[in-house]
């Protein structure tokens, strides 16, 4: 079966992230002083053969581990639909 | 002679200069391609400055995987002599053969300028030529180059001696010595044998009087002469 596997990375919460603040300073001078905490990270869409959603959650798992984030600085969210 | 090997990823673009350097400092340079899989015989490799793979998703993360990288590792792992220069630097600790990664610096902005940097190690493959202590004021250009590991790791390179370059204040200079926020402000670490060394700054770029510094070129005598007095060259 085809999956579309979509995976968000994001900088570990306590590291700076410097782009998040710079976007979270714009928002702020175009009026939007309520944000806080702006966090900018990637933003990744796969489409995986596999056999279950389950197969294909546990193969991407592994490709966010060894490329598509970074275990000291990244984590990662997936999200699998058919 | 002393042979070291220079990888040349595609993006790879301080690979000239570098070779150029090993040779001022009497050894023989060697470019070797990405898609090689052994190290052709050479004593040391260097991963030099750049941007390979045009830092595509993360800094080195996709050199990491080319074809020479397994011979790089397989030597790092004997003991041999690795050294990685700023995305060098980037690409070993993607492969986690130096600890802790490399982020956008804090300012956002990419850097080129020069910066001083202290020696905190000797007993390294590149840095013996130096004394502790010596401050050399040399280039870095990065736009990703903030240090950053976790406490626990962190604890460990400062406890063992392994930050190998430091970013310092030098009386009388006006901008910030830490270029780029990188934790404890360090500018380059090696492994616990001080055999696989990487740093940010470009001691290729000064490594000739005639430019107006030769700051760098002790970088590169220190590994020759490591190599040739180990014994490791032919």
């Amino acid at each position: 079966m085809t999956f579309h596997v979509h995976v968000r990375v994001i900088p570990r919460p306590g590291l700076l992230d410097p782009q998040g603040q710079a976007v979270e300073h714009a928002l702020a001078s175009l009026g939007f002083a309520d944000v806080t905490g702006v966090r900018i990270g990637k933003a990744i869409e796969l489409t995986v053969d596999a056999a279950s959603a389950a197969a294909a959650e546990a193969t991407v798992r592994t490709m966010c581990e060894r490329l598509l984030a970074n275990p000291v600085t990244e984590d990662f969210v997936i999200e699998v639909s058919s | 002679m002393t042979r070291v090997a220079v990888v040349r990823f595609p993006g790879s673009n301080c690979e000239t200069e570098t070779l150029t350097a090993i040779e001022r400092a009497g050894g023989e340079g060697l470019l070797l391609d990405y898609r090689e899989t052994t190290l052709q015989g050479a004593d040391a490799v260097i991963l030099p400055g750049g941007f390979s793979y045009g830092d595509y998703l993360r800094s080195g993360a996709i050199a990491r995987f080319s074809p020479v990288m397994q011979a790089v590792r397989a030597h790092a792992e004997a003991g041999g002599a690795v050294i990685g220069i700023c995305n060098g630097f980037q690409v070993l600790c993607e492969a986690h053969l130096l600890p802790g990664a490399l982020l956008r610096n804090a300012g956002q902005r990419f850097l080129s300028r020069p910066v001083d940097v202290r020696i905190e190690r000797r007993d390294t493959v590149c840095t013996a030529d130096y004394a502790e202590g010596d401050v050399l004021r040399i280039p870095v250009a990065h736009g990703e180059g903030r240090f950053a590991a976790d406490e626990a790791t962190l604890a460990m390179l400062e406890g063992e001696g392994r930050v190998v370059m430091r970013y310092v204040s030098v009386p009388g200079t006006d901008v910030a010595h830490n270029p780029n926020g990188s934790a404890n402000d360090i500018a380059g670490i090696c492994n616990a044998a001080g055999t696989v060394v990487g740093f940010m700054p470009h001691p290729e770029r000064l490594a000739e009087a005639s430019l107006g510094s030769a700051a760098g070129h002790r970088v590169f005598t220190s590994l020759i002469s490591r190599l040739t007095r180990t014994g490791v060259a032919a």
